[in-house]
């Protein structure tokens, strides 16, 4: 029997040589059957190879080139023994803790075998959808208490029900596939790794709400997710799950580099050929959404999860979580981390555990200063709030928001007056430019942030800051203005001898 | 990879723009399709893509503008994209870029004296895990440093 190795083509992983090592293992056994699959999320071990024996897939990694002439003399092809070897992946504890459900199949499955996304699951989402029927189906997403992942949380099958009733002579579904926040790079594993999944997810959103066409929106930053999803387009054509029956098809359209166009209704203001300018709300896009029309605007992982919430119940589903978060979140451990990757697991892990335990703490090996969550909008948080658990709701309550889900750490070499510049500088240059406050408050903060940092006039200075963060919370449509001071006042509460003028830091 | 862009002819040009100027809402993709082939959006481009289009001149330069990924000037032969974005920070991005940009003799959105690298600052490539990140013509780059940069732009001609 050919041996097979299955070796992900994710960008991570190609970002750290897995076509190199794909190409060396190719050369050196002409037979052996090489599987590009998604990555299965451990990044700090990729390139992550596995190879199929009878005992299951055997894991090694972190491989390079230089290790492939020695993994082959140690038997790889039949699981031997390594330096590298990793055993079972399902049994490595960061593997192990989690609940994967969104993330099943990713770094599991070829991501464009559409044999392999029906043995492992894939369809049986569809088939429930078309036996309850569009209403059962919406019901079922409701129950299930799925709530957007985007990063405003909103339940994603009372949106849906609001469409499936808006009177339209046409209607859409839109796949936010935008993925702006740094510290996130589950929606782009997805679209990489198990692409099937989200077209089902899409289709039974269109049956549900009566939609026939589908886009989904993504970031020019992501050409391998582009091209995998294409292809992946194409043979869900052949296959039949779009096209006429179900009468539903999907089209790509890419972004141009503006993190405001992940905002949902700039996002349809780009796919109608536009600026990417926020629209005002209401009429909220459920109403009033693409070309005027009722429009569906979620985010691939709540369109995702939408298969597996139907193909096991969505008692199932809820059965998980705390609170008012159900269900599972593909948690996303970047930064300064020694074992980042993707993390899905039920809501309700606390903070410290996700950095500490999980994380492992810092990738520098120095202490853990702050972490911030919910991409650049997101607040940085102490280990002092390390108590704080995944859940929307805790995460408010501490001025906070869970957002998609990334997790940021840094060191304490970290100058949180610099990341509250950053935050302010960020906002300016990404500002749609619709709010006064956004636009030029925001190019304001990063003055009054460079005379802080400069250590002049301080006190006042901050107290033109808390003001200035007043206005932007308050005179802003969307929350890029509105969230901007999240990072900026949580800096400033949690670390304010950061903000302090150099002189007295150096004395403290 | 080679980016190897083309210098611009009015007839490839209208015969892009009218490729992709197909369905609802293509300006972007008609303008996605002029960067792939130009490198970036041709001045000339422009009244050309407005009348396709149906829309004013004002209109399309205010989308060009509009959007960081659209270049108004010919790129070099090669694209490098630094994150600078805060998961990339948390690990030594501005120090990479500071230490590039000194090796390079460039600034942001500078392309090199011989015309072979445009180095470009992105906020997020979705590699977050293993910063800092890079994208040289698109080909991702994971846990650079210097040395990994030069390594990748030795390898491109
Ligand atoms: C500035 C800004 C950027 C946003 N970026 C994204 C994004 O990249 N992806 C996303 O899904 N939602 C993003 N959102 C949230 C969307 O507006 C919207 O809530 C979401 O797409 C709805 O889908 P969901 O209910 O499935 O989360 C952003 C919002 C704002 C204000
Ligand atoms: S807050 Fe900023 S980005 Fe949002 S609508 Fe206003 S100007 Fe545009």
């Amino acid at each position: 029997m050919t041996a097979r190795v299955f070796i992900p083509r994710d960008a991570a992983a190609l970002a750290l040589g897995a076509d190199a090592v794909a190409a060396a293992l190719a050369a050196a056994t002409p037979s052996v059957q090489i599987v590009r699959t998604g990555s299965r999320g451990l990044f700090w071990l990729e390139p992550m190879i596995e190879v199929a024996t009878p005992e299951g897939r055997i894991a090694y990694g972190p491989v390079s080139v230089a290790d492939v002439p020695g993994l082959l003399a140690a038997g790889l092809l039949t699981g031997g023994a390594h330096p590298l070897r990793l055993g079972r992946p399902e049994e490595l504890p960061f593997l192990q803790r989690q609940t994967r459900l969104t993330f099943a199949r990713c770094g599991i499955v070829d991501p464009l075998s559409f044999a392999d996304y029906r043995a492992h699951g894939g369809m049986a989402g569809l088939a429930r959808a078309l036996e309850i029927g569009p209403a059962g189906t919406i019901e079922a997403v409701v129950q299930s208490g799925l709530r957007g992942r985007g990063g405003a949380g909103f339940p994603t099958g009372l949106k849906w029900r609001a469409v499936a009733e808006a009177p339209g002579a046409r209607k859409f579904v839109v796949c936010n596939a935008d993925e702006g926040d740094s510290g996130t790079f589950a929606d782009r594993m997805l679209m990489e790794g198990d692409p099937f999944a989200l077209i089902e997810g899409m289709v039974i959103a269109g049956i549900s709400v009566g939609a026939t066409r589908g886009y989904v929106y993504i970031r020019s930053e992501y050409p391998h997710a582009i091209a995998t999803f294409g292809q992946a387009l194409v043979i869900a054509r052949r296959e039949g799950l779009l096209g006429a029956v179900p009468a539903f098809d999907i089209e790509i359209r890419v972004g141009a580099g503006a993190y405001v166009c992940g905002e949902e209704t700039a996002l349809l203001d780009s796919i109608e050929g536009k600026r990417g300018m926020v629209r005002a709300k209401p009429p909220l896009p459920a109403h009033h959404g693409l070309f005027g029309e009722p429009t569906v605007v979620n985010n691939v992982l709540s369109l995702a999860s939408v298969p597996v919430i139907l193909a096991e119940g969505a008692a199932a589903y809820r059965d998980v979580g705390i609170g008012r978060s159900r269900g599972t979140m593909p948690i996303q451990l970047a930064g300064n981390i020694r074992h980042g990757g993707l993390y899905e697991v039920a809501f309700g892990v606390t903070l410290g555990e996700l950095v500490n335990q999980i994380g492992g703490g810092t990738r520098s090996g120095r202490p853990v200063r702050a972490v911030q969550v919910g991409g650049p909008l997101g607040t940085y948080f102490p280990p002092s709030l390390f108590d704080t658990p995944f859940d929307y709701e805790a995460f408010a309550a501490r001025d906070g928001l869970i957002g998609h889900g990334g997790v940021v750490v840094f060191d304490d070499s970290v100058d949180m007056a610099r990341q509250a510049r950053f935050a302010m500088e960020f906002c300016a240059i990404e500002s749609c430019g619709k709010c006064t406050p956004c636009r030029i408050g925001s190019t304001r903060g990063v003055e009054v942030m460079d005379r802080i940092i400069a250590g002049q006039q301080v006190e006042a200075n901050v107290a033109l800051l808390r003001d200035l963060c007043e206005t932007l919370k308050f005179g802003s449509l969307c929350a890029l203005g509105g969230f901007t001071p999240y990072p900026v006042m949580s800096a400033l509460t949690h670390f304010p001898e950061d903000f302090q003028p150099p002189a007295r830091r150096a004395a403290e | 990879m080679v980016a190897d862009f083309e210098p611009w002819s009015r007839d490839r040009g209208a015969e892009i723009i009218a490729a992709h100027a197909v369905g609802e809402g293509a300006g972007l993709p008609v303008l996605h399709a002029l960067q792939a082939v130009f490198g970036h959006i041709p001045d000339e481009a422009v009244p050309i893509v407005a009348e396709t289009l149906n829309r004013t001149r004002a209109e399309i330069q205010g989308i060009v503008s509009f959007y960081h990924d659209f270049r108004r000037h010919p790129p070099g032969r090669h694209i490098l994209r630094l994150c600078q974005a805060e998961a990339c920070q948390s690990v030594g991005s501005e120090a990479v870029a500071e230490g590039v940009k000194a090796r390079l003799g460039v600034a942001w959105h500078g392309t090199t004296a011989d015309g072979k690298v445009t180095l470009e600052p992105v906020y997020c490539l979705g590699l977050c895990a293993c910063g800092p990140a890079a994208m040289l013509d698109g080909r991702p780059l994971g846990r650079v440093d210097a040395a990994r940069i030069d390594a990748a732009l030795d390898e491109a001609s």
